[in-house]
């Protein structure tokens, strides 16, 4: 067994941990990964050619960047925190609460690309939460910063514990395929029924992590009006 | 019948335009880098089939691509476009003149894509042949940015020359990041093909005492979540662990219920997604599309629910799976 490979992954942990270039370290990582593992240099860079173009796939969001980009230069967050605003007993954790239902069940559905960071949580998600976070209180910049995170993190939660229900999705079928190969036949529906409980569990911490967050919020508010009062 | 291939040239059509604006602008660093990224939509598909009937040099200069690609983005400058401040006004006023308008295009994105996916998927069989269903929903995802951008065209008045100057300054904005998630996965392919798995399974199952069945569940727990963690991926770190821990020990030797054992396990991988800035496209992206200060913020949110969850999909396991 070669373990020379491993010191890829030390390159990714240290130049993760001292905040270089991700792009960088990634590429340096790759290079001292298959340089110790004694790969010829026109094999290796045959390699990063043919990995690189087969996940091109992971840039197609890059086609929503028009849209986005035009409706943003025409008002459509400003617009979103207007019509959040307006609701006045729509709270930041009802809003994201009832988000992470829908990404979730949606996800179950297959649908998790349906929602995303540029095209839902950037446009829409995160200045609505924004106005609802802002109804009792304006916001700080930390605080701001620290709602949009929060959305962003609910997208990620509701998309990753949903789609693992979804039968013909990627990951399902890997699990079968993985068996499949070593001689257990197994349907995707028990594979997928599975994943529920962990879908529930899910919903409930991150639900109860949002009302916690919301109250820390208003705790703030209050103590800020009762200093001022 | 519709594949990704065109959806594929669209992008490469836009991204060399965003270099070509670039270009015009001065900023030569930036030009190159999107000319170069171009190059995987534009002739990736004449790449790949040139490496499968053996002729080399094209794979490899696109490996020449991707290093320098990587470099550029550590030495180029991330300029923050500055007219931002100065458009508010405007963005204010347009927001009142247009007002729920504006939802329509934005909203148009999802109903599209899965009016597109479903016909694909399940409507009548002249439609099916239309679009190829192993992609089909990122061939929808395609076809609805394009019928979004023709109305919000409309919505707004605004000429096709302003949508692709909007979506350049959003690139920009994104920059290396962009590229990320695809670097990322260009080097789960290499540590797999240069064994880094292997080694890493190895190194564990000499570790834990096998006889027990609560150390072979905490090893595979905490393996799959360092190791998705360390590739950014969960279904790159799941055969290692289930061909290392999984199915001989947990399965074979303890009993474990293999359906249970493959979805939880999953699922707990998926714990350690939420804490990587290796899953780049989940972690790094959004934060710099929210333009939050601190590189960690979405983990930072996520770190709780993950910890959490992560126990309790072990005590899933446990309960369920023996």
């Amino acid at each position: 067994m070669n373990y020379w490979p491993l010191l890829g992954v030390a390159v990714v942990v240290l130049g993760f941990a001292l905040r270089r270039n991700p792009a960088l370290v990634v590429v340096v990582a790759g290079l001292v990964s298959g340089i110790a593992a004694g790969k010829p240099p026109g094999e290796l860079l045959e390699l990063l050619g043919t990995a690189f173009v087969n996940n091109r796939n992971l840039l197609l969001f890059v086609l929503t960047l028009p849209v986005i980009g035009l409706l943003e230069r025409h008002g459509l967050r400003e617009r979103a925190r207007g019509w959040i605003a307006g609701f006045r007993s729509l709270t930041l954790a009802r809003l994201l609460v009832a988000y992470l239902g829908l990404r979730q069940l949606l996800s179950m559905l297959g649908l998790y690309d349906l929602a995303g960071h540029a095209q839902t949580v950037r446009p829409l998600l995160a200045p609505m939460s924004e106005a609802a976070a802002a109804q009792d209180e304006p916001l700080d910049e930390p605080t701001r910063d620290r709602v949009r995170a929060l959305a962003a993190a609910t997208d990620n939660i509701g998309r990753f514990f949903g789609e693992d229900v979804f039968l013909a999705f990627a990951g399902v079928l890997l699990i079968q395929g993985f068996y499949a190969g070593h001689g257990i036949a197994l349907e995707p529906l028990a594979i997928g029924l599975w994943a529920l409980p962990t879908a529930i569990a899910a919903f409930v911490i991150h639900a109860m992590r949002i009302a916690w967050f919301q109250r820390r919020l208003r705790r703030v508010a209050e103590r800020r009006r009762d200093a001022d009062a | 019948m519709l594949t990704l291939e065109p959806v594929y040239l669209l992008i490469g059509a836009f991204l060399l335009l965003a270099a070509a604006l670039d270009l015009r602008s001065r900023r030569l660093a930036m030009a190159a880098f999107w000319a170069i990224l171009s190059l995987p939509f534009l002739a990736g598909e004449a790449i790949l089939a040139a490496a499968r009937h053996g002729t080399h040099w094209p794979a490899q200069a696109m490996g020449i691509g991707v290093i320098a690609l990587g470099v550029m983005a550590a030495i180029g400058d991330r300029r923050p476009s500055g007219d931002e401040a100065a458009l508010a006004n405007t963005r204010e006023a347009e927001a009142i003149r247009l007002g729920n308008r504006l939802f329509g295009p934005a909203l148009l994105i999802p109903l599209v894509t899965l009016l597109v996916a479903l016909a694909a998927q399940y409507g009548p069989a002249p439609l099916r042949a239309l679009v190829d269903a192993k992609q089909s929903t990122l061939i929808a995802l395609g076809i609805a940015s394009v019928v979004a951008l023709a109305v919000a065209l409309r919505v707004t008045g605004a000429r096709i020359g302003a949508g692709l100057h909007e979506g350049h300054r959003l690139l920009d904005t994104l920059g290396w990041a962009a590229l990320l998630p695809m670097l990322l996965a260009t080097l789960g392919s290499v540590f797999a093909a240069t064994g880094v798995g292997d080694a890493i399974a190895a190194l564990v199952s000499v570790v834990i005492p096998t006889d027990s069945r609560i150390a072979c569940l905490l090893a595979f727990a905490f393996g799959i979540v360092l190791f998705t963690a360390i590739m950014g991926n969960a279904f790159a770190a799941f055969p290692v662990l289930m061909a290392g821990i999984g199915l001989p020990l947990l399965v074979q030797r303890h009993g474990a219920h293999p359906a249970v054992l493959g979805s939880i396990g999953m699922l707990t991988g998926y714990c350690g997604t939420l804490l990587t800035p290796m899953a780049a496209n989940f972690n790094i992206v959004p934060v710099v599309l929210l333009e939050l200060p601190d590189q960690y913020a979405v983990i930072r949110a996520q770190l709780p629910t993950a910890l959490v969850l992560f126990v309790v999909n072990v005590a899933l396991l446990w309960l369920l799976a023996f």
